[in-house]
């Protein structure tokens, strides 16, 4: 019998990481679903079963034993993950789409779990919004109130598009806004419209934001993240929406409306924070988050985009084996050389 | 103590599993059926047998001489005959085996003569023999010969001596009950290091989950009177790595690419300062050593065990419960399943801890690797173990060096945290013997382009040496003939001519001719004696001669034991 | 206009990068041919000469220059073909002749005459004796190439495979097929 040492192993495994990472988005999407509708339950169990199907599918056509890998959670966080970041009342079609893309292409065909090189949920929001920009950008009005079975009778496709879906978010909102004014538009008067903006980042999405900064919190502190990725994240974007709009506040928005609306703190905590395809050494964090941050605000403020999230974590992506390669901390003994 | 202690980066805690061998003190264990005792128990060479089949010999005795500088000598454990210098199974995880020197015991457990040896008078040379001899290695797990260690650098003063009580790993506990119920002489051995390393500063260091350990120490140091600082630090795995000890105690940080001498400070463990002692004080070898018998067995205690016990005989003493099902050697962190319950306990052997399915679950299987980086926030060391992994793995030598491999000290803290359940040391591990093998290959094969360049160089120049000499022979042959011609016919000017122009093809063909002489001379010599010469010269032997024979037999056999081993003792060792 | 500008520019680039090639080509000019260096650094320097070549660096040279098969040295194993492919970009092909494990020869001292023969025949000078003396075989110098067998008259010399012991054994690749590792579980 050979059994390698240690024998003793501490009390972990790839599953429970993942539980505990769904779990830290609990309070997130109880907030959504309280505030902005229930659709997102819908869209939550929609991408769950495609997830687990395709990654089922995947793991029977590589041989691999499903007993073993379907358990291991990876496919659901990536689920919910696409879930939050879609339109709730996307035709159901549209996430089933984005699943599929996203365990098949981005992460199974690239080797499976650990060896995907881009984020797959971020893949899968890149793909769809390229793809079908108008759907993608059909947000509800926070407070629809339309019923449950309405939701899900709009979601199947059953019930026709209204208008009430047509709305965009704050982040879209603010955008056009601004180009419609064409310079002569003030952000202040912007933001003092609360239907749309709410308090202090969007009516009902701040909230949501806020969840998911609690949920990053309680995820750092039982140590499945480390805090450089989310402070740089986090830091870079109030350094460059603070510089600029103390530089013009008429027309750049302050950074706790940057912080609080779109996808910074689910970003933030949630999405850079992917071991997978991020760095790995301290340093890398902190330059691939800080990256990450710089490239979100850019594509937001001047680029074609109301939310850069995405793009910006897929270029960082790109770049991380080599941040990782010129970082690599110095190590016991050789500290001085180095 | 108010010292400044520093701290290592990385580190587990695991649960210790310490207090059930704790309860009771150190019992002698009994004389077992036999003692198996390799001859090859530190790092370095290994020491040649000086005994045989059939000689009786008394405990202490010499049965192993040290074999160069590295290397220490190996005596028989108890009193009784040798039955034989044989290979047997060693307690190494490859199952291999080794000479080892095979003792009956006779009961009487009788000592050779042996005394306290004037210290006062030693010079330190003879103090550094007298331990080499007396068998003196590093019993915390290197087993390196430790009067190697006791040399300070000719280049950097030696600043601190570190004395390792720190004992991090789970389950064992010899180090503690050695230090609770054997301090005095431990400070004592402690004494001879500071004697001959001349440190500025000593320091004990003992894991804070031994207070009794420490208190006693310190009555120790102070009833002796010795300036030794005895410091408690934080119990974390792995601070009992002689690394991470003189890390946290001294601040100073060796890499792998340089002995802690160059940094000026060297570490030894307890039980090594004990040893050292009963040497220097009592003219004993190491026959013996604390092992600590836990795991899946009712009575869980330390004991004082003579080396070369059959470790399955050992156990029974602690009673295993009756589904245990493999013997682990060392800690669960770092030690290993033995091959069988045969192999003996050897000077590296600090404990043994009986494995079942209830004490070590078994554990999940390999997943992929995630990238977490859970492993590189617990490496002491401070190192990248998921690149190592994916190099190892790999099988890309040349990355797992630039990513610094040979700093790995093996702890398993990576392979103890991965979520994903990956043997991460045993890459490693791999990747590192790999590496070794193709650095031994290489050197051969450099070895051997040299040597054939150097032989094709000499062969060119064997064979340009000839060809002058013969051309020098057949010129002066022609021009003696030549000589002759013209005293002979004196008027013919031409004849000259056409014997020096002759004189050179015939040097060609004098060469050749010469070659083929010899050779058929060479083997017509060789025929005629084989048919001549009776069919061996062993035929017909006087008695004398016949004894002699019989004697160079026995000694082959001794060293040559089975036909189908390596044709010759083995010369390079991979350290 | 236009595209006479734009002809006029990529001629001047392709001249300047030329130029410059040029020049890199006559001042980075490496001496020697460093391949067959490399070459020679993979074969396993038995000089046994079973690839025909009397000795590793003929066969390396004829290697580099194109003319001959990567599979023809047998002491150096598929491990070597494979090295070799990797290097020159050739296919990996299986061994001419059959591989054998690592050995070394071994003089049997009853019946050696002391000739000298086998010593002269040694490419690495292993064998260690003089006329009328006896010979021996230095274990860790012989490389296992077998051109001490023919030239011994009274055939004292055989060849011993080197088997494991504890100074070269190596640890084993912990990759396990994923099916088994389940299935024991299951067990």
């Amino acid at each position: 019998m050979f059994a390698p040492a240690p024998f003793l192993l501490k009390n972990t495994s790839v599953s429970q990481v993942m539980t505990q990472v769904c779990i830290a988005l609990i309070p997130a999407i109880a907030a959504y679903a309280w505030l902005v509708g229930p659709a997102i339950l819908v869209q939550l169990v929609i991408a769950t079963f495609t997830a687990l199907l395709a990654e089922a599918v995947m793991l029977y056509l590589q041989r691999k034993p499903l007993a073993l890998f379907l358990p291991d959670g990876s496919a659901i966080v990536t689920a919910w993950l696409i879930a939050l970041t879609f339109p709730p009342l996307a035709p159901w079609w549209l996430i089933v789409v984005g699943t599929f893309f996203a365990i098949v292409v981005a992460k199974h065909l690239y080797g499976g779990l650990g060896q995907n090189p881009f984020n797959p949920a971020m893949v899968a929001f890149a793909v769809c919004i390229v793809s079908f920009p108008a759907l993608m950008s059909q947000w509800p009005n926070v407070g629809l109130q339309a019923s449950l079975t309405e939701q899900i009778n709009i979601i199947l496709g059953f019930s026709p598009r209204v208008d009430a879906l047509s709305g965009a978010t704050p982040l879209d909102a603010m955008k056009t806004a601004l180009k419609l004014g064409d310079g002569g538009v003030d952000i202040a008067q912007l933001l003092a419209n609360q239907d749309i903006y709410g308090n202090f980042a969007g009516r009902g999405w701040e909230w949501v934001a806020a969840a998911y900064l609690l949920g990053g919190l309680w995820m750092w502190q039982r140590k499945l993240i480390t805090w450089h990725i989310p402070f740089a994240y986090i830091a870079s974007i109030v350094l460059i929406s603070g510089a600029l709009w103390l530089y013009n506040p008429a027309q750049f928005a302050n950074p706790l409306f940057h912080l609080f609306s779109g996808g910074t703190m689910l970003g933030a905590f949630f999405i850079a924070t992917d071991p997978v395809s991020g760095c790995t050494t301290p340093r890398g964090k902190l330059i691939f988050a800080a990256g990450a941050g710089l490239l979100t605000y850019i594509i937001r403020v001047f680029g074609g985009y109301p939310d850069g999230v995405a793009f910006a974590i897929l270029l960082m992506n790109l770049c991380a084996p080599v941040i990782d390669l010129l970082t690599q901390p110095p190590i016991f003994g050789m500290k001085d050389e180095a | 103590m108010l010292m400044n202690l520093f701290k290592f980066k990385g580190g587990v805690k695991p649960p210790t599993n310490k207090t059930q061998s704790l309860t009771l003190p150190i019992a002698q264990a009994p004389l077992p059926s036999r003692l198996i005792v390799p001859l090859h128990q530190s790092i370095g060479g290994t020491p040649r047998p000086v005994v045989q089949a059939g000689d009786k010999v008394l405990k202490g005795q010499l049965i192993g001489k040290a074999d160069g500088w590295i290397s220490a000598a190996v005596h028989a454990p108890t009193s009784g005959t040798v039955l034989e210098v044989a290979m047997h199974v060693q307690p190494h995880p490859s199952g291999l085996d080794a000479l080892c020197v095979v003792i009956e015991p006779d009961g009487k457990d009788e000592w050779i003569i042996h005394g306290p040896l004037d210290y006062a008078a030693m010079t330190p040379e003879a103090v550094r023999e007298h331990l080499q001899q007396s068998g003196v290695v590093g019993l915390g797990g290197a087993v390196f010969p430790t009067h190697g260690k006791l040399t300070a650098s000719k280049t950097v003063p030696m600043d601190e001596l570190v004395i390792n009580g720190a004992e991090c790993e789970p389950f064992i506990t010899c180090d503690d009950l050695l230090m609770r119920e054997r301090a005095e002489e431990v400070v004592r051995g402690i004494g001879i290091f500071r004697d001959l390393l001349q440190p500025k500063k000593v320091l004990i260091g003992i894991e804070d989950n031994k207070p009794e350990a420490a208190a006693a120490m310190r009555a120790a140091v102070d009833a002796l009177n010795e300036p030794f600082l005895v410091v408690q630090v934080p119990t974390l795995y792995p601070a009992g790595g002689a690394k991470q000890l003189i890390r946290v105690l001294t601040g100073k940080e060796v890499p792998a690419a340089k002995r802690s001498t160059d940094l000026g400070v060297q570490c030894f463990n307890v039980a090594t300062a004990y040893t050292a002692w009963r040497a220097i004080a009592y003219g004993e070898p190491v026959v013996s050593r604390l092992v600590t018998l836990s795991g899946n067995v009712h009575a869980p205690r330390n004991y004082e065990v003579l080396i070369g016990t059959p470790m399955g005989e050992l156990l029974k003493l602690a009673a295993p419960h009756p589904d245990t099902d493999g013997i682990v050697m060392g800690g669960p962190m770092m030690g290993f399943l033995v091959p069988n319950e045969q192999v003996p306990v050897v000077k590296a052997t600090n404990c043994l801890i009986a494995h079942s399915d209830r004490v070590f679950p078994p554990k999940a299987p390999e997943m992929p690797c995630i990238r977490c980086g859970a492993c590189a926030e617990a490496c002491p060391h401070e190192l990248q173990p998921f690149e190592l992994y994916w190099f190892s793995r790999a099988k890309n030598f040349g990355k797992t060096q630039e990513y610094h491999i040979f700093d790995c000290i093996e702890c398993g803290c990576c392979s103890f945290v991965c979520p994903s359940r990956i043997p991460l040391v045993q890459y490693f591990r791999f990747a590192k013997s790999e590496i070794w093998a193709r650095e031994r290959e290489k050197n051969a094969a450099d070895g051997a382009k040299t040597r054939f360049e150097f032989k094709q160089l000499r062969d060119e120049r064997e064979k340009a040496e000839k060809a002058e000499k013969l051309v020098k022979v057949a010129a002066a042959q022609a021009a003696k003939k030549a000589a002759e011609a013209a005293a002979a016919a004196a008027a013919e000017s031409g004849a000259e001519a056409v014997e020096t122009v002759a004189a050179p093809i015939t040097a060609v063909d004098a060469e050749k001719e010469a070659k083929k002489a010899t050779i058929a001379a060479a083997m017509a010599r060789a025929k005629a004696q084989r048919d001549a010469a009776p069919a061996r010269n062993t035929a017909a032997v006087t008695i004398e001669q016949q004894h002699a024979i019989d004697d160079i037999e026995a000694r082959r056999a001794v060293l040559e034991p089975a036909p189908q081993t390596s044709a010759a003792p083995p010369a390079e060792k991979a350290e | 206009m236009d595209i006479l500008l734009a002809i006029a520019i990529m001629a001047l680039g392709a001249v300047v990068l030329g130029a410059a090639l040029g020049f890199a080509s006559v001042k980075f000019k490496v001496e020697g041919d460093p391949l067959v260096e490399k070459i020679e650094g993979i074969l396993p320097q038995t000089q046994c000469g079973q690839c025909g070549f009397p000795g590793c660096k003929p066969y390396a040279e004829a290697i580099a220059k194109g003319e001959v098969d990567i599979n023809l040295c047998p002491p150096g194993g598929m491990e070597g073909v494979q090295k070799l492919a990797d290097l020159l970009g050739r296919e990996v092909k299986e061994l001419e002749a059959e591989e054998k494990p690592k050995q070394v020869a071994i003089i049997d001292e009853n019946i050696c005459i002391g000739c000298t023969l086998c010593i002269q025949a040694c490419p690495v000078d292993a064998i260690v004796g003089a006329a009328k003396q006896m010979h021996t075989i230095i274990a860790p110098l012989c490389t296992g190439c077998e051109l001490c067998l023919p030239p011994c008259p009274v055939e004292c010399i055989s060849m011993e495979a080197i088997g494991e012991n504890l100074d070269n054994w190596k640890w084993k690749y912990p990759v396990v097929e994923i099916k088994a590792a389940v299935l024991q579980k299951a067990a």
